[in-house]
């Protein structure tokens, strides 16, 4: 492929996305569960979740800084690299960036530097309350990303206003551009692959320390309640994700087409391919495990009516195939994945057997990186498959470019945006690294309520929490008004 | 109010409110290198911790408020500016680094290195900024279909360099003002020494800029025939500018720090005034300018960012002031600090 500047455009867009996304949907996960442990810490008065909230927010801080910092440069990137898309969507996708900075920045940035810097300087009340507000922060930002995006993805509530290089999308009603077709449920389906990260980002780092027999009570507690949350979370992804498929199937059918390799339409029922390797020039899907009939039934709740094919679609008009298909698949099997180690993990913590089982504790250490991994894929799965729109059906990707940047230009932003990233990442994993060697500071012993048993114990107790101490709790509250005298 | 000036307007505050609080967490940057001690710089650091990732949120917020209101001015100033747009967002990249690496390990060249970068980081970004407020002023070649024609030696005018050197000395004295608030003892006893210094470049490069501009591009004052009081606001800022070192003399430092900031405002003002009703000035020919009506979303979406503005700038306004109130005093280095 030449070095054109629509390519190149859009390699700097995919390389700085996909970095970006690193952060924001861990942030999103870990806000929501720093929520649930301070909130336990607020219930019980255990110190114990007080320093797993510090801990957590901590690896949250140095996440969301990356985010801010990544995030800097998508913002303005539209009107850098995509003035003509700029141009076109100004009017439509202005507002919820503008929403986004107004209502979601602001809260997270603030009341983040409460939670990091002043711990001890507010009450354990407005410490509580600035937890919420930066991840309510979080959660919004996503909202109208995701929004703007699902627009992209399905337009409406506009009406184009001009021709040829000065058109553009025009609202018509705000409500219609907020709640278009894709965006509620495929918002959902963003939360949900957040949390999922938060989940297994908890957990693999609380194994690690059970591996390394460091800060047992801590991390014990921080698993189950990363367990618990990550699988109900897994449970519903697919869920979810049905839901979103479906808006495809109805509003973007050549982009199901593609997740699928449904190349013709034919005429019985269609299958669905678990796994295969697509055939471009052929057609067709090569070496692949398919289930009759099972894409007509999760589109049209039957067995008969034949799902949409490629060949329905222009050629001018196709996504590709091989990219969407392989993301796709590579998303559904990680979710499939999630839920399988997360029942199973959820198995042995009730028989109680879970934090012997070393080797479990080991996948549970590197499975992060499935989430990673799942977050973009669908995101990839879901953009490739968009194309060769940018705003579906009405702004082709390579009209969208400015004008005015040459390739030369381009290619020298990318190269500085790949030494820079690379820097950045190396900074990320050393900070990350170094956090977590540094770990939690340990809650004293004579501050401890209530955990004289092992860590199975403990594990039981969150399981079944009529087993807390609420004496314990009060006495807690004792020691600590006593020291304040 | 016609919501093209209302969005005009809001933009500007958006934009004083950046250069006001970035400006002087970016200043504390260009003094950095001043700082002899370890000790000293990271009290230096300290002193913007918690506050410059809300500070740059002013700037995303104004950039999407742009892109929002004025997709056109937006497109055509981040294409048109590409290459200074970047090392801007690179600047601030390395800036953010700078802070959260420099306090990682205790050796000394690792240490030195990310205080030259920070310090590089923050004038560079400062410069560019006061590069591209040169040449708004100035116009730049922008065509009949909105679009930059230039490269980016039209945008490396005398003119444009010395609004960069000028918006470095601007912040240095901002920066240095205001570390003066937040240092005691006998590095305060240096900063105040300092505070005098950075004024005198700002006034200089103050003085000279204000003659170029007056000179060579008389038109900056077309608007204040029609708005005579906008004359006002030039007075305030003189006494602004005065009232800096009577505050610094007379040992009242928050006084010198809010007409440090007030000066700031009344320049940023200043620059509105001087570019109403246009955003981009082609220096081609007139017809050809983006001003607030050829460049704006539809009445009907200035209309829903207004609400959406309206509903959200308490929250905005409450929440800095609070974190603001919270972060007031000294520095103290604990166990959170850089």
């Amino acid at each position: 492929m030449e070095l054109s500047v629509v390519f190149l455009s859009r390699l700097q867009f995919t390389l700085t996305i996909m970095f970006h996304y690193i952060f924001p949907p861990l942030t999103i996960g870990l806000g929501t569960l720093m929520v649930i442990m301070e909130g336990l810490y607020i219930k019980t008065g255990n110190p114990q979740y007080e320093e797993m909230t510090r801990f957590w927010t901590k690896i949250f801080a140095v996440n969301f800084a990356m985010g801010v910092a990544s995030g800097i440069v998508m913002e303005f990137q539209f009107g850098t690299n995509w003035a003509t898309y700029s141009r076109f969507v100004g009017d439509v996708f202005g507002s919820a960036l503008a929403a986004e900075g107004i209502f979601a920045f602001f809260l997270e940035s603030g009341f983040l530097a409460i939670l990091v810097f002043v711990w001890d300087r507010v009450s354990k009340k407005m410490h509580f309350f600035s937890t919420i507000m930066v991840a309510l922060g979080a959660i919004f930002s996503s909202i109208w990303i995701v929004v703007a995006n699902s627009w992209q993805q399905t337009p409406a509530g506009y009406h184009l206003v001009g021709h040829g290089s000065i058109e553009r999308a025009e609202v018509t009603n705000f409500w219609s551009v907020v709640f278009n077709p894709s965006s509620v449920e495929r918002l959902v389906h963003v939360l949900i692959g957040a949390f999922i990260l938060g989940g297994f980002m908890v957990m693999s780092i609380s194994a690690y320390y059970i591996l390394k027999k460091r800060h047992l009570e801590f991390a014990s507690r921080s698993f189950t309640i990363g367990l618990l949350f990550a699988t109900v979370v897994s449970i519903l992804a697919p869920v979810s994700g049905h839901f979103a498929a479906e808006i495809v199937a109805k509003y973007q059918p050549p982009k199901l087409a593609a997740f699928e390799a449904h190349y013709k339409t034919g005429k019985g029922p269609t299958g669905m391919y678990l796994i295969g390797i697509p055939n471009t020039q052929k057609q067709k899907v090569d070496y692949g495990i398919e289930v009759p009939g099972l894409l007509s039934f999760l589109v049209h709740g039957n067995l008969s009516t034949p799902v949409q094919g490629l060949d329905q679609t222009k050629p001018q008009n196709r996504p590709p195939v091989v990219i969407p298909f392989y993301m796709y698949h590579l998303m559904i099997g990680l979710g499939i994945f999630f839920i399988l180690l997360t029942l199973y993990g959820c198995y042995l913590l009730w028989r109680g057997t879970l934090f012997e089982k070393r080797w479990l504790l080991w996948i549970f250490v590197v499975a992060v990186l499935g989430p990673y991994l799942a977050n973009q894929a669908g995101w990839i799965a879901a953009e490739v498959g968009r194309q060769p729109w940018v705003v579906y059906g009405l702004l082709r990707t390579s009209k969208a470019v400015s004008p005015a940047v040459s390739g030369g230009q381009v290619l020298t932003s990318i190269i500085m945006f790949g030494l820079i990233y690379l820097m950045l990442f190396a900074v990320w994993v050393y900070v990350m690294n170094e956090k977590i060697k540094n770990g939690p500071e340990e809650v004293k012993p004579d501050e401890m309520i209530a955990h004289k048993g092992g860590i199975l114990e403990t594990a039981a107790r969150l399981v079944n929490p009529s087993g807390y101490s609420m004496t314990g709790a009060r006495e807690k509250r004792d020691i600590d008004n006593n020291d304040q005298n | 109010m016609d919501l093209h000036i209302l969005w005009f307007v809001l933009l500007g505050v958006l934009l004083t409110g950046y250069a006001i609080l970035d400006g002087f967490d970016l200043g504390v940057g260009i003094v950095h290198l001043t700082a002899k001690t370890d000790k000293e710089r990271r009290i230096y650091m300290n002193s913007i911790g918690p506050l410059w990732d809300g500070n740059e949120v002013w700037l995303v917020t104004f950039g999407g408020a742009l892109f929002a209101a004025f997709p056109d001015a937006y497109a055509t100033a981040f294409s048109g500016f590409y290459l200074p747009f970047m090392l801007l967002l690179f600047a601030l990249i390395f800036r953010a680094v700078s802070m959260e690496f420099r306090s990682k390990t205790t050796s000394r060249k690792w240490r030195q290195t990310w205080d030259i970068s920070f310090f590089g980081a923050s004038t560079l970004a400062t410069f560019l900024f006061g590069v591209a407020i040169g040449n708004s002023i100035q116009g730049m070649p922008i065509g009949a279909d909105k679009e930059f024609l230039g490269n980016i030696l039209n945008l490396l005018n005398p003119y444009s360099l010395l609004v960069g050197a000028l918006a470095v000395a601007t912040f240095a004295m901002h920066g240095s003002i205001y570390l003066h608030l937040k240092t005691t003892g006998d590095l305060q006893k240096r900063i105040y020494r300092q505070m005098w210094r950075t004024y005198g470049f700002f006034l200089i490069l103050y003085i000279l800029t204000t003659m170029y501009t007056l000179v060579s591009r008389p038109f900056v004052t077309h608007n204040f025939e029609n708005q005579p009081w906008a004359w006002l606001v030039v007075v305030l800022n003189v006494l602004a500018i005065a009232n800096i070192p009577r505050a610094i003399f007379k040992d009242k430092p928050l006084y010198a720090f809010l007409s440090s900031c007030f000066t700031i405002a009344a320049l940023t003002f200043l620059f509105g005034v001087a570019l109403f009703p246009n955003l981009i000035v082609s220096s081609l020919n007139p017809q050809w300018n983006l001003t607030i009506y050829n460049a704006a979303s539809s009445v009907k979406t200035l209309g829903i960012m207004r609400n959406i503005a309206f509903i959200g700038m308490p929250f905005v306004l409450a929440y800095t002031i609070i974190i603001y109130w919270i972060f007031y005093g000294k520095v103290e280095l604990g166990k959170f600090s850089y």
